[in-house]
């Protein structure tokens, strides 16, 4: 119904005027090739145990699926800093201003209430 | 009584939990249950009689007209506040009975099922109702739009809010409801303390409920961002449009994660996870951690588009511009984010220590100045101001008054260490109530003073609606500020029986004060129905308090499209500005106007997901399954229902303007 603000009885035809792109065989082939090549490779990285250290094994693998994230924002969601009138890099950067607050929060205040908070075994024994 | 040692394990394939023990245990609530059933009797019985059923069908329940979803919102919230308001009478009466040995008059499994569903139906059920209702009807008018981005999504999210409603009433009757407080707290709502399916209502009430809210949200953002008319540009959008969106990114951002939570619990009860127990590695603090950062927000959501209705309010009855328009808007933006980052001032006291403590406290301290600003732009707008004291002006500088108080001993408790004194106390209660009454409850009531005549074409009656007024700032302090003073003197919330006899003076205070706030209400029920009844003498026309947004430029009740033309806007009070250049609305050269049709998808959807939340709570497991299924297939069957829309012809949209504006029509109409 985005057609309401224009009192245009012929409206219905042009639905596609606010300017998003819906992309090209092109773009969809790039981000399935890239999304196959991500994925493929944290499994080699684990099968394979390529890398001695499994805390360096999550974290590169963490740093394939950020890569991975901005693959899909690009080639499936068309993201780019133009379309809607720059609304959906808006939207990007309050969803990341919010799941960065959220998830650092959370970490730092359940970091301190395990360590304050939670009674380890011994420390149950030492009470008096 | 020895209501715990009642066995509720009873399970059959076909009733599932469902039982004889399911009918509650106590008389008050079969004398209740009479009375709901003999007025739903009389009600249905007086609705078919009068043969209305068809009218509301498709008039009302199938509408995917805002302002009807807004009206219907706005009836709903009342119901569920009145709900809301006789359990907080019940604990009023308690709390001021139970003294010198008294038990009061409720059990105790009875008592705590009564605090838990009065903050659960307040916050979700009436407060959130109201907030929608009003943005639903209000928004669209004042950006100059014909209906919002989704029409029948708008009639859908109404309709799982509506369910949930269902639901919270079904438990008064059906088993129990929470024991837990309204936000119910592992591991008291775990499975191994409330096997029975209290926690269960609350769970599926909240979460079909969160589907109507997050849905509406997305569908207003959308709204905003894309339907205003042509030269409104951002900075140009009316105030209260502004605090919708902000609420709206509030809900679209905050409400996932109670949706999370929910799960979560969920998953605890019914598959013996261990999210929150206390063995297994599960751990209770995350819960009240997440739900928190959910919950402030929540708190944000609520009060936000009632600073936009003051913001209205304030600029329309004192004949000015509102002061300080731009930084309105940032402060809005500013609390939006801030309102992220003070989650941990809800369990200062759980143990996290100095240094995250201080973090919250402060940033707690710091979302005062964007709201201290807002307060200072209403008193600089009435700064000479020639301002007329009508209804909404009264509520809104009882608000400005109230809020302040309240506001003052929020930075108070925002302090850590007088936190740890204060929390859980009664101190907290009047507080919280103090802000949200001063600054929820008291917005509603200028919000249906002001836009009452906009909707329905006649203003509401004065005299009562004063009445209404003073009972309800009068029964608010004297129902509250003892609380303060209880609180101070150390005495928790959630009491059923008190010891110090001290004490008891405050408490009768405080339940005079409730009596006084039910006067208030019942001088609103009756303010509405004496002008509904003398709405010929009260009638007005399309712009009855000189207003200054879009939404006073059409006719009173708008025609259903709205606006014949689509505005063009060149100033923020655009209407104003239209009066003062003298722009008129054309008397002809009107176009088909293309609308959204009526569909009865949503209050199929919204019964549907009733039935599955009730099979879901007692376990009947088979209907649960159909239910769902049927569910996902009627939305199904909905997404292949190709005729949607439709056009007004021209000639019609000619008629209606014509009669609305008196005129005869135009030759060649």
């Amino acid at each position: 119904m985005s057609d309401h603000a224009h009192p245009n009885p012929h409206a219905k035809d042009h639905h596609d005027e606010h300017g998003g792109s819906h992309g090209s065989m092109r773009d969809y082939v790039i981000g399935f090739l890239l999304s196959v090549i991500l994925t493929a490779i944290p499994f080699w990285l684990v099968m394979t145990h390529a890398i001695a250290d499994k805390g360096t094994t999550a974290i590169v693998i963490m740093a394939f699926a950020i890569v991975q994230i901005v693959v899909h924002m690009i080639y499936f969601l068309h993201m780019n800093t133009k379309s809607e009138g720059g609304w959906t890099v808006m939207a990007l950067i309050f969803t990341i201003i919010i799941v960065v607050i959220a998830l650092s929060g959370s970490l730092w205040v359940m970091h301190h209430l395990n360590t304050n908070m939670m009674p380890m075994v011994h420390d149950m024994g030492q009470l008096p | 009584m020895a209501i715990e040692a009642v066995d509720h394990s009873h399970w059959s394939p076909l009733l599932g939990r469902l039982w004889w023990d399911a009918i509650p245990p106590d008389p008050i609530v079969w004398v209740t249950f009479a009375g709901v059933m003999l007025g739903g009797i009389a009600l249905v019985a007086a609705l078919t009689y009068f043969k209305v059923w068809g009218y509301l069908w498709k008039e009302w329940f199938t509408s995917v007209d805002h302002k009807k979803i807004g009206i219907m919102y706005m009836i709903l919230g009342l119901i569920m506040f009145i709900r809301g308001f006789a359990d907080a009478i019940m604990m009023r009466l308690q709390q001021a009975l139970a003294f010198n040995g008294s038990e009061g008059y409720l059990p105790a499994h009875h008592f705590d099922q009564v605090f838990t569903a009065h903050g659960v139906i307040m916050i979700f059920f009436a407060a959130m109702p109201f907030v929608t209702g009003f943005m639903n009807y209000i928004v669209p008018l004042q950006i100059g739009a014909r209906d919002v981005s989704f029409p029948f999504l708008n009639n859908f999210s109404f309709w799982m809010t509506t369910s949930g409603a269902v639901l919270i009433m079904a438990s008064l009757f059906i088993g129990e409801f929470g024991q837990t407080g309204w936000l119910a707290y592992p591991p008291l709502s775990g499975i191994a303390y409330s096997p029975y399916v209290g926690v269960d209502y609350w769970i599926w009430s909240l979460q079909i409920a969160g589907v109507g809210t997050l849905l509406s949200g997305v569908n207003l953002i959308c709204t905003i961002v894309k339907m205003r008319a042509p030269g409104m540009n951002m900075m140009k959008m009316p105030i209260f449009t502004w605090t919708a969106l902000c609420t709206n990114i509030l809900i679209v951002a905050a409400f996932p994660v109670l949706t999370a939570v929910l799960t979560m619990l969920s998953m605890d009860r019914y598959l013996d996870f261990n999210f929150f127990t206390n063995d297994f590695g599960g751990s209770a603090m995350m819960y009240v951690n997440l739900i928190w950062i959910w919950g402030h927000p929540e708190v944000y959501i609520l009060i936000l588009p009632c600073f936009g209705i003051y913001s209205e309010i304030v600029s329309t009855f004192c004949g000015k511009r509102l002061f300080g328009y731009t930084s309105m808007v940032y402060a809005t933006m500013v609390i939006t984010i801030l309102s992220y980052i003070v989650w941990l001032h809800h369990f200062f006291t759980m143990g996290s220590g100095a240094s995250v403590n201080s973090f919250f406290g402060i940033t707690t301290m710091v979302i005062s100045i964007p709201t201290g600003a807002k307060l200072f732009n209403w008193l600089f707008t009435m700064y000479r101001g020639r301002i007329r004291y009508e209804l909404p002006m009264m509520w809104t500088v009882a608000f400005m008054v109230t809020f302040t108080i309240g506001g003052m001993t929020g930075v108070l408790l925002a302090v850590p260490p007088a936190d740890f004194v204060l929390h859980n106390s009664l101190f907290l209660i009047a507080h919280f109530h103090n802000v949200i009454i001063g600054g929820v409850v008291f917005a509603v009531f200028a919000g249906i003073n002001f836009w009452w005549p906009k909707a329905f074409g006649f203003k509401l009656h004065e005299g009562l609606g004063k009445v209404s007024f003073w009972c309800w700032v009068v029964g608010f302090y004297l129902a509250f500020m003892p609380l303060y003073v209880l609180g101070l003197m150390g005495v928790t919330r959630r009491m059923r029986v008190f010891d110090d006899p001290s004490l008891h003076i405050w408490f009768i205070i405080a339940a005079i004060g409730a009596a006084v706030i039910a006067a208030g209400i019942g001088a609103f029920v009756l303010q509405v129905a004496f002008s509904i009844w003398k709405r010929k003498e009260l009638a007005c026309d399309g712009d009855p308090w000189n207003g200054r947004t879009l939404e006073w430029s059409t006719t009173s009740p708008p025609p259903y499209y709205n606006f014949a033309f689509t505005p063009v806007i060149h100033d923020i009070d655009a209407w104003t500005d239209m009066k003062r250049c003298d722009v008129k609305a054309p008397k002809a050269g009107f176009l088909d106007i293309h609308m959204p049709k009526s569909t009865g998808t949503g209050i199929i959807l919204g019964g549907i997901a009733t039935v599955f939340g009730f099979a879901m709570i007692w376990h009947i497991w088979w209907l649960a399954i159909l239910t769902f299924v049927g569910m996902i297939g009627t939305a199904i069957v909905h997404t292949f229902n190709y005729d949607r829309d439709y056009y007004v012809p021209a000639g019609e949209v000619a008629e209606i303007e014509a009669a609305a504006h008196g005129q005869p029509l135009p030759a060649g109409a």
